[in-house]
């Protein structure tokens, strides 16, 4: 991954200048003491951990990163955020690295594929009713993961303790929902 | 006290219990809790892991209907919507530029001046001693861990208390007579939203929390937050499974509590929507 001569020639890497465009966090200040990772609930299932990250944001290593299972598997409680010394936002770094991913039609690998189809399911069922559909978000999820009967236990536990409403509750102003991601996509599709 | 409700998609399903009891409480505490005509979904997670302009837009819908309903305060019971509407409010008020733009997006003219508060703080605002006098059952039976997860106090922006040790809903629980354990979990993630995509780590997290909740000798967990809920009333059953000597822990919402506190019935409280067994406890106030 690191065989290469990596050359700094600015005190940011196109990466940082790009993760501070988009989160207002300037990666350039961390220094490596590794608080993030030793307080991140999620590192011990990540490919690399929280502080590797932020190096290799300094250095430049867009594919490692974008392509990395941590940047969705992050699940933005945000104890880096206010643990860190350097007041970085790391939670805002990872958000910003997710959503570069997702603008360069990144889906991800294993558990971050699997995140970024959850995302995708919710945001579906989103669009369609203005509000979120629980059921239908984990079945389209299911679907999309060729894994048919995933969580069936759960849905059946909620579904016996009255917890599962299969009709949808809609918006009755569901159009102004789907303007909202109608001019989102024609911005980006502009810019 | 009259405060615009946000209610969240999951008034109706995994948080119906957090719904039905804290309207209940507030309604006896004088808060009047005005529901928004027509709320939207707040983008969640998966807005704010996709699009940045998008999550704030999503929530910025809501936020100008609270505008246009005349009201200066939100209040939402679920954390994850308060944390969604309340980043958004504090960076559309802290970016006229940004503001501008969403308000282009959403089709609204939303000022930004409406004031995001957690139910919890709100209920915690009222002055003790009236929330005192509506008290006529001890709790004293319940030693709880209170759980307060991610959402209400991270990240600093929109933090409620100590991102740290919070205690807000600790002091809360403590005026129903209730014993608060002092543990070390108090603010650890459940893993949210992984729960449905990856939900071994969730298995793993909430694995270590149960086994906090039992080194603290709690007999119960309270939570404020239905995602934190729903991942510790279900999938606790796979960590007591494989941890053996576990002992259950029956999962809360704050405003149960408070609602038995004040002599409200089971069923009023939505006790029977848990999963976990709270039966046995709850038998011994009620």
């Amino acid at each position: 991954m690191m065989q290469q001569p990596i050359v700094i020639d600015d005190r940011k890497s196109d990466l940082s200048k790009e993760v501070l465009l988009h989160s207002g966090q300037d990666s350039s200040l961390c220094f490596q003491c590794g608080k993030c990772t030793a307080g991140c609930p999620v590192a011990f299932a990540m490919d690399l951990t929280p502080n590797q990250i932020m190096r290799m944001v300094q250095l430049g290593l867009t594919d490692d990163v974008l392509n990395s299972q941590t940047i969705r598997l992050c699940a933005y409680c945000s104890t880096c955020s206010v643990r860190c010394p350097r007041n970085i936002g790391v939670a805002d770094v990872m958000d910003s690295l997710r959503i570069m991913a997702a603008e360069r039609n990144i889906p991800g690998t294993d558990r971050s594929r699997k995140v970024n189809i959850f995302n995708q399911a919710f945001l579906d069922t989103l669009k369609m009713f203005g509000r979120s559909h629980e059921v239908l978000a984990m079945l389209l999820f299911n679907l999309r993961s060729c894994q048919p009967f995933h969580n069936a236990k759960l849905g059946l536990k909620m579904f016996n303790n009255g917890k599962i409403k299969l009709k949808p509750d809609r918006v009755k102003a569901v159009n102004e929902v789907k303007e909202i991601f109608q001019r989102i996509n024609r911005l980006r599709k502009g810019a | 006290m009259k405060v615009a409700y946000y209610p969240g998609c999951s008034y109706e399903t995994s948080g119906k219990d957090y719904e039905i009891s804290a309207k209940m409480v507030c309604n006896k505490l004088g808060i009047d809790l005005v529901e928004i005509p027509d709320w939207s979904c707040c983008g969640s997670t998966a807005a704010h892991s996709t699009d940045h302009l998008l999550a704030v837009s999503l929530a910025a819908r809501n936020l100008a209907l609270v505008e246009k309903m005349g009201f200066d305060t939100v209040t939402a019971s679920c954390s994850a919507c308060y944390q969604r509407l309340a980043l958004a409010q504090a960076e559309l008020a802290q970016d006229k530029k940004l503001l501008e733009q969403v308000n282009e997006i959403t089709g609204y003219d939303y000022k930004a001046a409406v004031k995001v508060n957690s139910i919890l703080e709100i209920i915690a605002g009222l002055d003790e001693e009236s929330i005192k006098a509506k008290i006529t059952r001890s709790m004293e039976i319940f030693r709880i861990a209170p759980y307060y997860g991610c959402l209400l106090v991270r990240p600093s922006k929109v933090k409620i208390d100590d991102p740290e040790n919070p205690t807000i809903m600790d002091r809360m629980l403590q005026t129903t007579g209730a014993q608060v354990v002092d543990w070390s979990h108090k603010t650890e993630c459940c893993g949210a939203s992984l729960s449905v995509s990856n939900n071994d780590i969730v298995i793993s997290l909430v694995s270590r929390i149960i086994k906090a909740a039992n080194a603290a000798d709690a007999n119960c967990i309270v939570t404020a937050c239905a995602l934190c809920h729903l991942n510790l009333d279900y999938y606790q059953s796979f960590a007591t499974q494989t941890k053996g000597a576990l002992k259950e822990m029956p999962i809360f919402y704050f405003p149960q509590i408070l609602g038995l506190a004040m002599g409200f019935s089971k069923k009023d409280m939505g006790v029977e929507y848990n999963i976990t067994d709270t039966s046995e406890l709850v038998k011994k106030v009620v």
